[in-house]
């Protein structure tokens, strides 16, 4: 079975003046998502207190709210969560109670009101751990990103690693877009994808920068532009195989894996999209914006033996 | 051409026989358990379990098996119903000094322990429970220390007859203040030689001498590691009493503590015991002074007012006598003459020389037991948190003092078992040096626990199979040999994950489902490399060798980038997102394994040595 005809000859590169453009729109669009509508940040970040709780039957959100105001809470965020039965409570940190008492005070009113609710998760972050986990999470992509880029510079050549991290900014900056836009909690399992992305939009890359390079040593002729074009188009057909096995997976979690995981998969859906769109036309322009040709390329003695001889399995 | 030596099959073999052993646990249920352990002043032994099982017959609840753990007995039922009936009759039978908790038992069988073979340790996502993060105060353990050690310098000077002003604390800082330079230097040497922890800065402050004292950084290190230890130790007793099985008190940072209660339920109760954080003091009743006068702001020098929990007010003197930390045990019983409840309690040596100090002068007068919570708030002052340590100080005990005594005495008088039982518990739990605060909790619920492992296993096999049917789709034989080693690979991380013990959350799980995806790529990469090859016009043997040869390095470098992004994210994370990072690596290591290696065996074994026209890929 094949998805693709066997001898494609796409013009990627010749197209990239559109990918730019739409590049451009995307990232602009996102940017200005963040700046006005901002990230709808969950309590990991935050800090503040989570009360889920579920009902035999549907839950009436106003009922729910009247005894939570009653209690000295109105400013609570109440909504459904999943299932109509399933109730989320949200409540900002608060200035004039005991932060890790609050939940049990609310747990306490609600069971008063209807005895048959069930308590089924509490978090509760105090403002530091929230400030402190923003800090880490802020310093963990960022460490990520270094260690990619000296990776890819040391494996290939220090343009390939600025096109691979400009690839990923792009992805990162994109995903946090559509977050954004959609105003989906982003929390710790979101920052988790957001480095998964990472990693996943980076193996597309190098599996294309790893044929360019090849075919830089092997095509004698051909300009950088012809060579990059043919490597995406022969890695093209594994480049959609595989998105397409992980977009499987991550629709199955999406769809099953419970209302908590969803906004996990949601950030590796978009991903994955935005990864496999940006190695095909980010990760190669950038390196041909920055003037990548076949010098740099060529193997150094010993390397190129290797390869030629190893049955490296 | 593509043939592998006898070896590598063995080994291959191996690795896949080790594999299966390990993950096999993991089919294994579990059963619904009671653990009993003893505490710190009974014994284990042979008749309780008999006085158990004999118990369990008489009420008619039958057992699974009654086994001798590590840590106790752990007696396994066929249902919940059955385990709870068992622990509120084992409580009713142990009383209060052994530990009934109720327990989730992997049924692995007797086998397959005999090789280490367990089931894999699941996060409190999926079984339920709750998770704390605590932060101790050094602030106030440092303030506390310098409070020492004002009331140790005071004795160091009088008893040298040297004559100071005034000695203040300040933050953490104490400050001296000398009649004259000369006696300044004269108490700095005093000091000096007596404290060699402390730091000394002569300060001239317009006609007065001043001493300046802080700690040195060796000693204020040392005071916030015995205040973390202190507090951990703590926090494991109060565990102990909450009744858990399998409790999790570890060390993060300089200064916080984790704290994960498996099943634990009643959360309430939890941050209570171990929340309320809580120290004491024994201190002297003074009966010279008048209580309603002080009630009315008469407070006398060297004394303060506080209330009884029965609601009368006390003058006690403000110097302790011995405090919490000082105690080494406090148990509850009945006196062998009255028969009336008791409280024993037993005070390490310090306490002990002290306490005999006062009792020697003191019999026939009152003595009291301070009983001091510190409770946090959060405020917000100008838009900013403000965290507030809030003391409830109360008395809990007056008592008079009948003789002279030091490190063990009796707290009689007490009106009902169940109040000596309370004090016995708020004595023992009062040992806490340095106040500590909850800055993190995440619970889960029973219900959410069993719906997460549900939900988490059905997108695997969905996941799975989805990728499982199209890999055999589009690659035909060998899509279906892909598939037995993406099966390997699901079975090599399970394997990995039960042998290591790793913790298995919900997004561990996340992470399995991913590197289900993922680990088809390598084949891809190079399956699709062998059509190219076959396209190119090589024969089908040779296109073999060239598209596992030429996609070797791709692969490498996609899954070590892979890896650095999950090393950072293990380094990084806490909790659920370690778990994931953990999954996604283990994932992407087993998988080059298996889609290499494994798969290359398969085609090599069918493949290999012939003579082909074709390739079904």
């Amino acid at each position: 079975m094949h998805i693709l005809s066997e001898n494609l000859q796409i013009d990627f590169m010749g197209k990239r003046k559109y990918a730019v453009v739409l590049s451009a729109i995307l990232i602009i669009g996102s940017f200005a998502f963040l700046f006005t509508k901002g990230l709808s940040f969950g309590i990991d970040f935050t800090g503040g207190t989570l009360i889920e709780v579920a009902y035999p039957e549907t839950a009436g959100l106003g009922g729910i709210r009247d005894v939570l105001e009653e209690v000295g809470f109105g400013d609570a965020q109440v909504q459904h969560f999943g299932t109509s039965r399933d109730v989320l409570i949200r409540i900002a940190p608060r200035a004039d109670r005991a932060s890790a008492e609050l939940s049990e005070e609310v747990l306490a009113a609600l069971k008063n009101a209807d005895a048959a609710v069930e308590m089924r998760r509490v978090e509760f972050v105090g403002p530091q751990v929230g400030e402190e986990l923003t800090e880490q999470g802020g310093l963990a992509v960022l460490y990520a990103l270094i260690g990619i880029l000296i990776y890819v510079a040391l494996r290939f050549e220090y343009r390939f690693a600025v096109g691979a991290v400009a690839a990923l900014v792009h992805d990162v900056i994109v995903t946090l877009g559509v977050f954004s836009l959609l105003q989906v909690e982003f929390d710790l399992t979101v920052l988790a994808a957001i480095l998964a992305v990472i990693g996943y939009s980076l193996n597309d890359t190098i599996v294309v920068f790893d044929r360019i390079r090849e075919n830089f040593r092997k095509m004698r002729k051909g300009a950088p532009q012809q060579v990059m074009n043919t490597s995406i188009n022969q890695t093209l057909s594994r480049t959609i195989m595989t998105s397409l096995t992980t977009l499987l997976v991550l629709f199955a979690l999406f769809f099953l894996g419970g209302e908590i995981i969803h906004s996990f998969a949601l950030a590796l859906i978009v991903g994955v999209f935005v990864g496999t769109y940006s190695s095909i036309f980010v990760a190669g322009a950038s390196a041909l914006a920055l003037g990548v040709s076949k010098a740099d390329l060529m193997p150094v003695e010993k390397e190129g033996k290797e390869s030629e001889t190893g049955d490296q399995v | 051409m593509n043939q592998y030596p006898a070896w590598k099959y063995l080994l291959i073999i191996a690795l896949v026989v080790i594999g299966m052993l390990y993950a096999l646990p993991n089919l294994y249920g579990e059963d619904p358990a009671v653990q009993v352990s003893s505490g710190r002043n009974a014994a284990m032994d042979d008749t309780i379990q008999a006085l158990l099982e004999s118990k369990l017959g008489d009420a008619g609840i039958s057992s699974k098996s009654v086994e001798e753990t590590d840590s106790g007995l752990l007696i396994r039922f066929n249902d919940t119903e059955d385990q709870l009936a068992a622990t509120d009759l084992f409580k009713d039978v142990l009383g209060p000094d052994y530990i009934v908790a109720l327990n989730l038992a992997p049924s692995t069988p007797a086998w397959l322990q005999a090789i280490n073979a367990l089931p894999m340790y699941l996060g409190l996502d999926l079984r339920g429970g709750v998770h704390f993060l605590m932060e101790v105060d050094m602030d106030a353990a440092i303030q506390t220390a310098m409070q020492r050690y004002s009331s140790d310098l005071r004795t160091v000077l009088r008893k040298a007859k040297l004559r100071y002003t005034s000695i203040r604390e300040s933050g953490d800082k104490l400050v001296v203040k000398f009649r004259s330079v000369e006696d300044r230097d004269k108490g700095s040497d005093l000091i000096h030689n007596e404290y060699r922890e402390l730091q000394l800065k002569p300060v001239d402050e317009g006609d007065s001498s001043v001493l300046e004292i802080t700690l040195s950084e060796q000693e204020a290190r040392d005071i916030r590691k015995l205040a973390l230890q202190q507090n951990i130790t703590t926090l494991r007793n109060r565990v102990n009493e909450l009744g858990v099985a399998e409790p999790i008190i570890q060390q993060q940072g300089d200064r916080r503590v984790v704290v994960q209660l498996p099943g634990v339920q009643d959360t309430a109760t939890a941050k209570r015991i171990l929340g309320a954080t809580a120290t004491l003091e024994y201190r002297a009743v003074d009966i010279k002074n008048d209580v309603e006068a002080a009630r009315n702001g008469k407070i006398p020098a060297g004394s303060s007012l506080y209330k009884h929990r029965d609601g009368r007010y006390y003058l006690l003197k403000n110097r302790n006598i011995a405090t919490g930390d000082q105690i080494i045990n406090a148990r509850s019983g009945f006196d062998s003459n009255s028969g009336s409840p008791q409280v024993s309690v037993t005070l390490d040596g310090k306490g002990a020389r002290k306490m005999l100090e006062f009792t020697k002068v003191s019999v026939g007068k009152p003595m009291a037991v301070l009983f001091i919570e510190n409770k946090t708030s959060t405020r917000m002052v100008d838009g900013k948190q403000v965290v507030t340590n809030r003391k409830v100080e109360e008395i809990i005990s007056v008592a008079t003092i009948r003789g002279v005594f030091g490190r063990q005495f009796q707290t009689t008088g007490l009106d009902s078992p169940q109040e000596a039982h309370e004090l016995a518990l708020l004595l023992r739990s009062g040992a806490l040096a340095a106040p500590i605060r909850i800055v993190e909790e995440r619970t889960v619920g029973p219900s959410l626990g069993a719906e997460n492992i549900e939900q988490g296993f059905q997108s695997v096999v969905i996941g799975f199979v989805l990728v499982l049917i199209f890999m055999a789709l589009y690659y035909k034989a060998f899509g279906l040999i892909a598939d037995l080693a993406l099966t390997l690979n699901l079975v090599l991380v399970v394997a990995l994950l039960s042998m290591l013990q790793a913790t298995l959350t919900m997004p561990g799980i996340a992470g399995i489902v991913l590197t289900v995806g993922m680990a088809v790529d390598a084949n891809v990469l190079i399956f699709e490399r062998i059509r190219e090859e076959l396209r190119n016009g090589n024969t089908p043997q040779a296109s073999i060798h060239a598209g596992y040869a030429k996609a070797f390095s791709t692969i490498a470098d996609a899954n070590v980038t892979t890896l650095i992004a999950a090393i950072v994210l293990f380094s990084f994370g806490t909790g659920p997102i370690k778990g994931f990072a953990v999954t996604l690596s283990l994932g992407i290591v087993t998988s080059m394994f298996t889609a290499i290696v494994g798969t290359r065996a398969v085609i090599n074994l069918i493949y290999g040595g012939r003579r082909l026209q074709r390739l079904p890929v």
